[in-house]
């Protein structure tokens, strides 16, 4: 595995504010959101429930259109999906209808590269994320912490300029949430590329992130961008010590002052499925 | 653990058989239901016998596979190929489905006037007679899979580089798979159910119009080898459609197996 160091993936939001639902219901998710992230920085957003953290990850993944403002990577519009900027949602995408190793494969299959070749990558990368023996499985047979390494190997493979997570870990049981974790900064080490992880999980963000910015209610506005120095590579001792315990305090009080309502949750591609009515199959 | 399971299904069947032998040859009078005039199962094996030595079992067979397959084929890439666009466009939906939606209730008997005036030749009409058997639950189910395919694998797709054309043949049909082998193993089951309607309009050979023709002539024992004839073509055929269908789906026999 080469260790790439992209100099891309530089991140700038301005003046963005995206609308979601329609007519009656619509309502503005995040409003008039700045900030710059640098390139190869892994920032966390971490906010309430339905505060539009989501939302904003699902523009920068080009699935949402903001209303107004102007999102770039690089100096370059966002304007549709790209496999620059890939994303993990919170449950895996895997297709139930091909193999790890395909799945995986999947976006060099997209760009044109030869059976032989991706499968190999494929594997390579499999390898990454410590999944070797799993590449024949259907993803069906994995569990959900495999499940999204599966995801991240397959998002890896692009070389994207900016990985996108939404709250990749926030269905996994508290062990494999930190061990994912590790496992997380381990690949990113290796694949550098500018990550945004949406989290509302304070620890979480704390363990993982070089900045923090944390959104207020909805509508999202970034309320505090805290820096961490923490020193790299962590281990979960870091989360014991003084200044971890200190940050976590204060990011509790932001969010604690936010938390007046409950609101449903948001996700990337808008709001949470409105289900189609029962159709008879006969 | 399937010779278990074959056993009771076996009974069954034997069971049934017991209970038309008995009530057929007592005549049994249950009411609401008579077994008077009803052939006895020796009666229909030996009318049975008698038609395939006549000669003409293959005829009727070959006559009626042809058309059940004909039809079957036609409704199988019509359905899908409609299925498949409705399913993805409220534009397509709005402007297709609901004169497809009028069409449906119509049962296959009242098409054979139109089906006779509309087509040159009387095998079309009956090809496009177990058309209609099959087109419905086809497009139908093509259009409840695709509606069902999570739009976070979609999403997925074009994140990873997928245009239309991939999203469409890596992601919509094979997630609307399961769905379609279903509608296709209903469909199957329907065309047949069709036939008997589709050679009233026949001169000469298929099993529906053994049936029919039997009927006409009062020769009950013949008909019941018709039917008999109709059912099990009809159970393989859709048997045969369902052992496809998971040859094309590996994925979804291991689910919940892990």
């Amino acid at each position: 595995m080469n260790v790439a160091t992209h100099p891309a993936g530089r991140v700038d939001i301005s003046g963005i504010t995206i609308a979601l639902g329609e007519g009656q219901n619509a309502f503005r998710a995040v409003q008039a959101l700045d900030c710059q992230v640098e390139s190869g920085q892994f920032v966390c957003i971490l906010g309430p429930s339905g505060c539009g953290k989501s939302t904003l990850l699902g523009a920068l993944a080009g699935h949402l259109q903001p209303v107004e403002g102007s999102l770039k990577v690089d100096g370059l519009p966002v304007q549709g999906p790209s496999p620059q900027r890939g994303i993990v949602f919170q449950q895996h995408t895997l297709f139930p209808w091909r193999s790890v190793r395909e799945n995986v494969a999947f976006g060099l299959k997209m760009n044109g590269v030869g059976k032989a070749e991706r499968l190999a990558a494929a594997d390579e990368m499999l390898a990454l994320v410590g999944l070797e023996g799993f590449a024949g499985h259907w993803p069906d047979q994995l569990s959900g912490g495999m499940q999204q390494r599966v995801e991240i190997a397959r998002v890896l493979i692009n070389r994207p300029r900016l990985l996108l997570m939404d709250e990749p870990f926030g269905a996994l049981d508290a062990l494999t949430r930190m061990k994912m974790q590790e496992l997380l900064l381990d690949i990113w080490t290796r694949i550098r590329t500018t990550v945004v992880f949406v989290t509302h999980d304070i620890d979480e963000a704390l363990f993982l992130a070089d900045r923090i910015l944390v959104m207020s209610s909805r509508p999202g506005r970034f309320i505090e961008d805290l820096q961490l120095d923490f020193p790299r590579p962590r281990s979960t001792e870091l989360v014991t010590r003084p200044e971890f315990s200190r940050l976590k305090r204060h990011c509790l009080e932001l969010l604690h002052h936010e938390d007046g309502r409950q609101l449903p949750r948001l996700n990337p591609l808008g709001l949470p499925n409105d289900h189609h009515g029962l159709r008879l199959a006969l | 653990m399937l010779a278990s399971r074959w056993i009771p299904r076996i009974f069954s069947l034997l069971l049934c058989l017991l209970f038309w032998q008995l009530a057929a040859s007592n005549h049994w009078n249950l009411w609401l239901v008579t077994f008077i005039n009803v052939p006895t199962p020796l009666a229909v094996v030996q009318a049975a016998v008698g038609l395939v030595d006549s000669g003409r079992l293959m005829q009727h067979l070959s006559a009626s596979l042809s058309r059940v397959f004909a039809g079957y084929l036609a409704a199988l890439l019509i359905g899908v190929g409609l299925g498949v666009i409705i399913g993805r466009s409220r534009w397509a939906e709005d402007l297709l489905l609901p004169p497809l939606e009028v069409l449906r209730p119509i049962p296959a008997v009242a098409w054979i006037p139109l089906a006779i005036l509309m087509f040159p030749s009387s095998e079309l009409s009956m090809v496009f007679i177990t058309f209609t058997g099959a087109l419905f639950p086809i497009l139908l189910n093509t259009v409840h899979g695709v509606e069902a395919v999570d739009p976070r694998l979609i999403a997925s797709a074009r994140s990873l580089g997928a245009g239309r054309r991939a999203i469409l043949l890596e992601v919509i049909l094979p997630g609307a798979a399961p769905s379609i082998i279903t509608g296709l193993a209903i469909g199957m089951g329907t065309s047949w159910f069709c036939l008997v309607t589709a050679e009233m309009i026949s001169g000469q050979f298929g099993i529906g119009y053994y049936t029919w023709e039997s009927y006409t002539i009062q020769n009950y024992a013949d008909i019941v080898v018709g039917m008999l004839l109709i059912g099990l073509l009809g159970m393989g055929s859709s048997l045969l459609v369902k052992r496809l269908g998971h040859l094309f789906t590996p994925w979804h026999r291991t689910r919940g197996k892990a």
